[in-house]
C-alpha cells in the first residue's frame, strides 16, 4: 500500500492538461462556470462532447472497441479529475453513461451498431424514462403499459422527471408489458424515438426557475419490437444493470474539492472587521470539517476504484458513495451561500444563462450560489433518494 | 407570566387569518418571475385593516402596539406568503423615523400610516460581512451636510421606496462602533442610481450607488457618528418580524410535508408510515416549537426591556437559521421530485425561510454575537 504515482499517470496528466488548454473554448468554458446542476446547459455540454468525441475521448470508460479509450481505470479517473479540475461542463449522462453501457451489455448487434455511434457523437441525444407520477422510489409499481401489436408495441401511459425530455430525440424506458405476478419480472426495457406520434413532452419548472425535467405522455405510441433490450419480461435485469453505471460511474471528490477552493477564494473576499471570512475561526471550523470529509470519501472511492481495477463488484457501496457525494455536496453549497451572505439573496437567474447581455449585479462569483444549493437538493432525491440508498445498505451490507 | 394574548392581540391575530385565508400569495409568487410594480391594492389594503399604524405612537395616528403585536401580525403573513414590504418599510423604516427629528415624524409617519410611502434601509455593503461595525461607505461630513458616495448592496425594498435610510461611516475606522450615521435621504436625490433585483425569496431589493449625494445635517437620524445604538435597536426590532414571518412559514413547511406524507403512496403504502421520515418530521416539528419559543422569548424580553433582550434575539436569529435550514431541507426531501417544483408551495415557502438566514447576519454570526454579549 502506497500513494507512488506511476511516471506513466503523470505523462498521462499532462496530455489531458495539454489538450484541455487547447481545445476548451470560452463559451464553454463560461458555461462550466456557470453550471448550478448536475445537467449542464445542453449547447455548450453537446459542442464540448463534439471536441472531446473527435479526440476519441468522448465515452473513455467504454470498452475500445465500441469507441472507448482503453485507458486503465486509474487513467480514466485522471482525465474525470482533469475535466472537473478545468470546469469544463459535464457531458450529459443518459446516453454516454447510461444508454450507452447498457447497451454494450445487453443490445442486439444491430443495436449497438445503430445506437452507439450516435450517442458517441452526440446525434442521439437521450433521456431516461422511469420515473412516473405513481412510481418514484417504487419504480417497480410503474404502469406505463405497451400492448404487443404485429411487429410493435403501442405505448399508453405517462413518465415524469424526465430530464432533458424536451431536447432528447431518443429515450430509453422500462415499461409494463405484464399485469399479473411479480411486478418486477412484468418490465420491458425499450428504446424509443422521441418524434414518434404519439408523445408530449410539458417541461416542468423548478425550484431554479429553469425547466430541466419534464413529464412525457404516450398516447399509442407504436414501437417497434426490434427496440426492445434484453427479453420481454426481463427489463428490471437490464435496469439494475445499467443502474450499477449510474450509481457507481462516478467520483464525487475531485467536484468537491474544486468547488472547496472556490468557496475558499470567495471567503478570502469577504471582509469582516478582524480580516476576512477565511480568517474566521467559525468559518474554518465548517471548512475543515467538510475537508475532513471530502477527503474522507476520496480514499473512499479510491478504495472502490481500486476494488473495481482487481475486478471486484463494488455492490452497495457505490449506495455510500452516492449518500456521501450527495449530501457533501449540499453542504458545500450550503457552505457557499452563508459566505455569500446577503449578496446569495440577489436572484438573477436570466445572467446564468450563457451568453446573457446584462452583466449580473454584485461580484459574479456570487451568483451561482443560491440557484446551485437550491437545485442540489435534487440530488438526495434522483438515482434512487438517499433513504432508498440507506435502505439497500441496511439490507445488503448490514444483513438486516 | 402570561402567555396568552390580550384583546387587542387576538383581534390582530383573527383579522390577519381571515385576511390570509382570502389572500394567500403563493400564486402571486409563483407568477412573480419578472421585476414586478409594488402591489399597491394589497399596500392600501394594509392601510385600511390598520396595519400600517401598529409601531407609531398615537399623535401621529397610529396605534401605539409593540413588538408583540407586530409578532402576532406577521406570523399570520408568514402563513401565507404575503409578499409586501412590512418589514423594510414598517419595521425598519418606521423604527427608524421614531428616531428622526420630530418634523421628519410629523410629516412621514402620517404619510406612511395612510401607505402613501415607502422606505428601505440601506446598510450591507458587497463583499462585507454584515455587522455594524463592519459598514465602510463613507459619509464626508462638511459644514453645510454630509456628501455620500459609494454603495450599498441587497437594499430590501429599495427599489420601491421614496426615501432611504443609509448607515454610513463618518468617522472612525472600519470595527468601530463609534462614528456611524444615519442619513435619511430621497431615493430619487440627485446622484442615487438604483438598480432593481429580484430576490429569492420572490422579492426584491436594490443596489443603490451614490455619487456625490448631499444630505443636510437635518437628515440626521439620531446624532452624528452615535447612530450604532439605534441601528441595533430597529435591527432587533427588525430580526424579530422576520423570525416571526418564518414561524409562519415554518409551520406551513410543516403542515405540507405532513399532510403530503399521509397522501403520497409508495410501496402500497402512505410514506408516512416508514419510521424515518417520521422521525424526521418529529424533529421538523421539535424544531419548528423551539424556534417558536425563542421567538417568543425574545420577543416578550424586548419588551419588557430586559438587559439580557440582546441574547435573546440573537440566539432566536440563530435558531431561526439552524432549524430553518432543517425544516427547508427535509420539506423538500419527503415531497421528492415534488419538493423540487415551482409547482409545489413548499419550495416558496422554503426560499423565504432560506433568505431570512442571509439576512442581516447568518446564524453563525449571531451565535457569534451572543457569545460575545455579555449580559
Ligand atoms: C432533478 C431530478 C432529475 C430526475 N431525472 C430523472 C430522469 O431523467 N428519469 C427518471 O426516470 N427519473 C428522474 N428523476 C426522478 C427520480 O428518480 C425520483 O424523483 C426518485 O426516484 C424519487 O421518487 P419520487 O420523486 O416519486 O419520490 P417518492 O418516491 O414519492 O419519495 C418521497 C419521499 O419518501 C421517501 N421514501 C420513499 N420510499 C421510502 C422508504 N421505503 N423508506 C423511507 N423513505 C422512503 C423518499 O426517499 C422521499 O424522501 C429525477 C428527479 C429529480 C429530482
Ligand atoms: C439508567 C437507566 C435507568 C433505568 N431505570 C429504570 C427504572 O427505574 N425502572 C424501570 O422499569 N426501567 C428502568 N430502565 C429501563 C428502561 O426503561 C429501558 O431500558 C427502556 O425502556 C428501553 O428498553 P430496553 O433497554 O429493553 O431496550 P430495547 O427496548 O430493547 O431497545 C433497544 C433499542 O431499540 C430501540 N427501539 C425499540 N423499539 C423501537 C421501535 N419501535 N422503533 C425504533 N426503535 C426502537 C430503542 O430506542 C433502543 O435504542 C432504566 C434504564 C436505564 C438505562
Amino acid at each position: 500500500m502506497d500513494l507512488q504515482i506511476a511516471e506513466s499517470e503523470k505523462f498521462f496528466r499532462d496530455e489531458v492538461r495539454t489538450f484541455l488548454a487547447e481545445n476548451l473554448t470560452d463559451d464553454i468554458r463560461r458555461a462550466g462556470k456557470l453550471v448550478t446542476s448536475v445537467f449542464s446547459p445542453v449547447e455548450e455540454a453537446m459542442a464540448w462532447q463534439k471536441i472531446l468525441h473527435k479526440q476519441g475521448w468522448a465515452a473513455p470508460h467504454w470498452p475500445e472497441a465500441f469507441g472507448g479509450t482503453g485507458w486503465s481505470v486509474s487513467q480514466r479517473a485522471i482525465f474525470a479529475e482533469e475535466l472537473v479540475r478545468a470546469e469544463t461542463p459535464p457531458l450529459v449522462p443518459m446516453g454516454l453513461l447510461m444508454c450507452g453501457p447498457c447497451l454494450i451489455g445487453y443490445g442486439t448487434e444491430q443495436q449497438k451498431a445503430e445506437y452507439l455511434p450516435k450517442i458517441l457523437s452526440g446525434e442521439h441525444f437521450w433521456c431516461q424514462g422511469y420515473s412516473e407520477p405513481g412510481s418514484g422510489s417504487d419504480l417497480a409499481s410503474l404502469k406505463t403499459f405497451a400492448e404487443k401489436d404485429g411487429d410493435d408495441y403501442i405505448i399508453n401511459g405517462t413518465k415524469i422527471w424526465t430530464t432533458y425530455a424536451h431536447h432528447a430525440n431518443r429515450m430509453f424506458a422500462l415499461v409494463r408489458t405484464k399485469k399479473d405476478g411479480k411486478p418486477q419480472q412484468g418490465i420491458t426495457f425499450l428504446l424509443l424515438d422521441m418524434k414518434s406520434a404519439g408523445i408530449t413532452v410539458e417541461p416542468i419548472v423548478g425550484l431554479d426557475e429553469v425547466p430541466e425535467q419534464c413529464q412525457v405522455w404516450f398516447d399509442n405510441v407504436r414501437v417497434p419490437q426490434a427496440n426492445r433490450v434484453g427479453q420481454e419480461n426481463d427489463g428490471w435485469t437490464v435496469a439494475k444493470y445499467l443502474l450499477m453505471f449510474e450509481r457507481g460511474g462516478q467520483a464525487y471528490a475531485p467536484g468537491l474539492n474544486v468547488l472547496l477552493e472556490k468557496i475558499r477564494v470567495m471567503a478570502g473576499k469577504q471582509q469582516g472587521t478582524h480580516g476576512t471570512l477565511k480568517d474566521d475561526p467559525v468559518w474554518q471550523y465548517k471548512m475543515a470539517a467538510l475537508e475532513a470529509d471530502i477527503l474522507a470519501l476520496e480514499f473512499t472511492e479510491m478504495r472502490i476504484k481500486s476494488a473495481l481495477s482487481s475486478g471486484k463488484d463494488p455492490g452497495a457501496l457505490a449506495s455510500m458513495t452516492k449518500i456521501l457525494g450527495t449530501e457533501l455536496l449540499q453542504k458545500a453549497t450550503e457552505l457557499r451561500i452563508e459566505t455569500l451572505g446577503a449578496q446569495a439573496l440577489i436572484w438573477q437567474p436570466q445572467a446564468l444563462v450563457p451568453g446573457a447581455e446584462q452583466p449580473p449585479l454584485g461580484p459574479e462569483y456570487a451568483m451561482t450560489g443560491m440557484p446551485h444549493y437550491l437545485n442540489s437538493r435534487a440530488c438526495s432525491i434522483y438515482g434512487g433518494s438517499n433513504e432508498v440508498q440507506r435502505g439497500i445498505i441496511a439490507k445488503a451490507v448490514l444483513g438486516l | 407570566m402570561n402567555f396568552q394574548m390580550n384583546d387587542e392581540q387576538q383581534m390582530l391575530a383573527d383579522s390577519a387569518r381571515s385576511f390570509v385565508r382570502a389572500n394567500s400569495n403563493v400564486e402571486k409568487h409563483r407568477q412573480n418571475k419578472q421585476l414586478v410594480e409594488l402591489d399597491s391594492a394589497t399596500w392600501q389594503q394594509f392601510a385600511e385593516l390598520g396595519w400600517l399604524a401598529v409601531p407609531f405612537e398615537e399623535k401621529h395616528g397610529g396605534l401605539g402596539l409593540g413588538v408583540t403585536e407586530t409578532m402576532v401580525l406577521l406570523e399570520s403573513l408568514g402563513e401565507g406568503l404575503i409578499m409586501v414590504p412590512y418589514i423594510a418599510t414598517v419595521v425598519m423604516g418606521g423604527g427608524f423615523l421614531r428616531h428622526a427629528h420630530e418634523l421628519v415624524q410629523d410629516e412621514k409617519i402620517p404619510a406612511l400610516i395612510e401607505g402613501k410611502l415607502q422606505l428601505a434601509f440601506a446598510a450591507e455593503e458587497y463583499e462585507r460581512v454584515f455587522s455594524l461595525e463592519n459598514i465602510a461607505m463613507a459619509g464626508e461630513v462638511q459644514d453645510n451636510g454630509i456628501v455620500l458616495n459609494g454603495s450599498k448592496a441587497c437594499v430590501l425594498n429599495g427599489d420601491h421606496a421614496d426615501l432611504l435610510v443609509v448607515l454610513v461611516r463618518t468617522d472612525g475606522a472600519v470595527g468601530d462602533r463609534h462614528g456611524l450615521s444615519l442619513v435619511l435621504v430621497e431615493a430619487n436625490a440627485e446622484g442615487i442610481e438604483r438598480l432593481p433585483h429580484r430576490t429569492v425569496d420572490g422579492r426584491q431589493g436594490a443596489e443603490v450607488r451614490f455619487s456625490n449625494v448631499r444630505v443636510p445635517h437635518e437628515a440626521l437620524i439620531g446624532e452624528l457618528n452615535l447612530a450604532a445604538d439605534i441601528a441595533e435597536g430597529v435591527l432587533q426590532e427588525a430580526l424579530l418580524a422576520i423570525s416571526a414571518e418564518c414561524v409562519g412559514c415554518l409551520s406551513v413547511l410543516l403542515e405540507q410535508t405532513v399532510e403530503y406524507s399521509k397522501t403520497r403512496q409508495q410501496f402500497g403504502v402512505p410514506i408516512g408510515k416508514f419510521q424515518t421520515l417520521q422521525h424526521r418530521m418529529t424533529d421538523m416539528f421539535i424544531a419548528m416549537e423551539q424556534t417558536r419559543s425563542l421567538l417568543l422569548a425574545a420577543t416578550l424580553k424586548t419588551t419588557a426591556g430586559h438587559k439580557d433582550a440582546p441574547r435573546a434575539v440573537h440566539a432566536m436569529k440563530a435558531q431561526l437559521g439552524r432549524a430553518g435550514r432543517k425544516i427547508v431541507q427535509e420539506a423538500i426531501q419527503i415531497h421528492g421530485g415534488m419538493g423540487m417544483t415551482d409547482e409545489m408551495a413548499v419550495g416558496h415557502y422554503a426560499k423565504r425561510v432560506t433568505a431570512a438566514d442571509g439576512m442581516f447576519g447568518n446564524a453563525d454570526r449571531h451565535l457569534m454575537a451572543m457569545a460575545a454579549a455579555v449580559s
